[in-house]
């Protein structure tokens, strides 16, 4: 008998088109089994993806899907909500995707709180194109772009959206799918805008330049490298030092969202006629 | 020195011959082994030029125009979305008379969503102020970039040359890599006569009221009008260097062709082939390559097409709503010439997305030519599938 959640997969899509031991797979996987365990119907969600090895997710995905522009999955999905403020609108989308072409738009929806998901899978590198460094590449990792070593300073993602004014901020891993659909099932429930920055590995073109080809040790190199957020509030900045906190980062369900804000002014408006 | 380079090899090495100073890019497939090409020679020592990547390609062409304005040699390169994307910075690059040279490897536009080539992300920035050139070979892509350089730098205007995604970006060749010595005494070293100099000081972009705006932009067109004559003097002038030209057109068997081909791009080499079986078959059909679309060579065009019996113009693109772009730059310089000058133009569409234009395509373009009323000779779809 099929699992529960392939009713939100295309079935007849796959075999997909993602390397050998990706973990997009487990974090489609986890993101199904959330849904599945909210109950939600197909026709009641919109998965939005701008461009990338990440973004290719919602071809294989069955529910109401938009496979857009590079860095610009946000903008549409903004678009979406407006139009069908009931539907669930989640946004899928790779570290280049929503940090760099499209942190624009990320640091705007967070500061707005629009009630959709992001789901920000982070493999540290540029995986569909090649191998070019991203915005979130570890100082000195080697990728196409830089052969030496990279110099730039990576972002946080989690911490980033979450002082952009995102009510919902968790990181998670491929290393613990339970933790990860916990994660993802909560900032599916919470009202305002969620992110779940998932650290994941690209083993075939970061993990190929950095000494992890083989998935399994650079799965378990990402899950060494993080400590729970409880377990992190007790730890000196030097023990924290290269490590990741994964858990629920932040939420606050009292800011204001922002299609009821909307309606709000709306109201107003029409009032004072 | 020859090496087998790809498509995308060439531009990097031709930026690398024409010694680049700053290369400011972000990847897209199928431009990304360009800047990869480059990131390593820069790496390697073998080019002493500043790579940045940046965070779009907005953001590339905007690090390309600061460094040119800096009085830099700059390059980039892009593809389809990524070109889009970059539109608004175009103009800002050849209004503001900078000569940024960059490759841009012709990809489909989405959705729905392609990597395969066709020609319609460069033809939509045809009215940018950019120079651009369609090549033909790798070798043609490595010489073109560096004269590039030699024509933007002549008229300051910026240069775009392309190159199909995959037949060429993608597929190798033996490639001849001039030398430095003599590429150097090709192209000297960039001496603008304006940038952002403290002992000569200037501002890029300033406000310009209604009454002198319109003198800019008739400078560009003069501008426009001296690139006609750069272009041939720098072919030229590296033919008789290197050995090697191209011509911004190309005339290939026409000598009293009744029927002409107009190709462009990489589908110019599989129509050469076509040319030879049907001449040999007692046909008489030549082929005309478009090498440069702005300025475009409207005397040149003229003068090999007036007196033809007919001409095909194979357009891998579509204006939607009119045509092939080529076809409507044809028949636009032709319309002038006396009426029995004037041969009825028709616009084959083929290849759209990356589809394979094969000889079989072009032969039965050339078949077709012969005797397809003229009423009809508008978007005649070629391999359109039921």
């Amino acid at each position: 008998m099929a699992a529960p959640y392939t009713k939100y997969l295309r079935m007849n899509r796959i075999p997909h088109m993602w390397c050998p031991g990706c973990g997009i797979g487990i974090i489609v996987k986890a993101l199904t089994r959330a849904f599945d365990a909210l109950e939600w119907s197909p026709d009641d969600l919109a998965l939005i993806s701008g461009i990338g090895c990440t973004s290719r997710a919602p071809g294989y995905m069955n529910m109401h899907t938009l496979h857009t522009t590079h860095g610009r999955a946000i903008s549409f999905a903004t678009g979406v909500k407006f139009a069908r403020p009931n539907k669930h609108v989640v946004v899928i989308s790779g570290d280049g995707d929503a940090s760099a072409i499209g942190g624009n738009h990320l640091i705007h929806a967070c500061r707005r709180n629009i009630d959709m998901t992001l789901v920000i899978v982070n493999n540290f590198i540029y995986g569909m194109t090649g191998g070019q460094y991203s915005p979130t590449t570890p100082v000195g990792a080697r990728a196409a772009t830089s052969p030496w070593g990279n110099i730039d300073i990576p972002f946080n993602i989690a911490e980033l959206a979450k002082g952009a004014g995102a009510s919902y901020v968790a990181r998670g891993h491929v290393g613990s799918g339970v933790q990860l659909e916990r994660l993802i099932r909560g900032g599916l429930d919470h009202k305002g805008f969620s992110v779940i920055e998932v650290l994941s590995n690209c083993h075939t073109q970061y993990g190929r330049r950095n000494r992890l080809a083989d998935p399994i040790d650079l799965i378990d190199h990402i899950a060494k490298s993080t400590v729970n957020i409880r377990k992190a509030a007790k730890m000196s900045d030097g023990d924290m030092e290269g490590k990741y906190f994964v858990g629920l980062i932040h939420k606050d369900e009292n800011r204001r969202e922002y299609c009821k804000g909307y309606e709000q002014v709306i109201e107003r408006a029409q009032m004072s006629k | 020195m020859q090496k087998v380079l790809t498509g995308n090899q060439s531009a990097a090495w031709g930026a690398m011959c024409a010694k680049a100073q700053v290369v400011s890019a972000y990847p897209i497939t199928p431009q990304t082994t360009i800047i990869e090409e480059l990131a390593d020679i820069v790496a390697k020592g073998l080019l002493d030029a500043k790579f940045i990547k940046v965070e779009s390609e907005h953001s590339a062409m905007a690090g390309c125009i600061g460094a040119q304005a800096a009085g830099a040699r700059t390059f980039t390169a892009t593809s389809s979305q990524g070109l889009a994307l970059m539109h608004e910075l175009l103009h800002w690059a050849a209004l503001a008379r900078l000569p940024v040279v960059m490759a841009n490897v012709n990809r489909a536009m989405a959705p729905g969503w392609s990597i395969w080539t066709d020609q319609n992300d460069s033809l939509a920035q045809r009215d940018t102020g950019w120079l651009q050139f369609y090549c033909e070979s790798n070798q043609e892509v490595l010489d073109t970039t560096i004269q590039a350089y030699k024509i933007a730098e002549a008229v300051n205007l910026p240069v775009m040359l392309i190159l199909d995604a995959f037949f060429l970006s993608h597929t190798y060749e033996a490639v001849d890599i001039p030398g430095q010595e003599a590429t150097s005494k090709y192209l000297p070293p960039y001496k603008p006569s304006i940038y952002l100099n403290v002992d000569d000081p200037h501002a890029f972009g300033g406000i310009v009221p209604q009454d002198i705006y319109m003198e800019f932009r008739y400078k560009m067109q003069l501008a426009m009008d001296e690139a006609l004559i750069a272009a041939d003097k720098a072919d030229d002038d590296f033919k008789a260097m290197f050995g090697r030209g191209y011509g911004v057109v190309e005339e290939y068997r026409l000598d009293g062709a009744d029927y002409v081909l107009v190709t462009s791009g990489t589908v110019t080499s599989t129509t050469r082939t076509v040319i030879d079986d049907l001449q040999e078959k007692g046909h008489s059909v030549g082929l005309l390559k478009m090498k440069m679309l702005r300025p475009f060579p409207a005397e040149k065009v003229r003068k090999i097409l007036s007196g033809r019996k007919r001409v095909a113009v194979l357009d891998r693109n579509i204006s939607v709503g009119m045509g092939g772009v080529w076809s409507q730059e044809i028949r636009s310089v032709m319309y002038h010439l006396p009426e029995d000058q004037r041969p009825p133009i028709y616009d084959y569409i083929v290849g759209l997305g990356g589809r394979d234009v094969t000889p079989e395509f072009i032969e039965e373009i050339a078949l077709d030519l012969e005797k397809r009323p003229v009423k009809d000779c508008d978007q005649v779809w070629i391999g359109l599938k039921e």
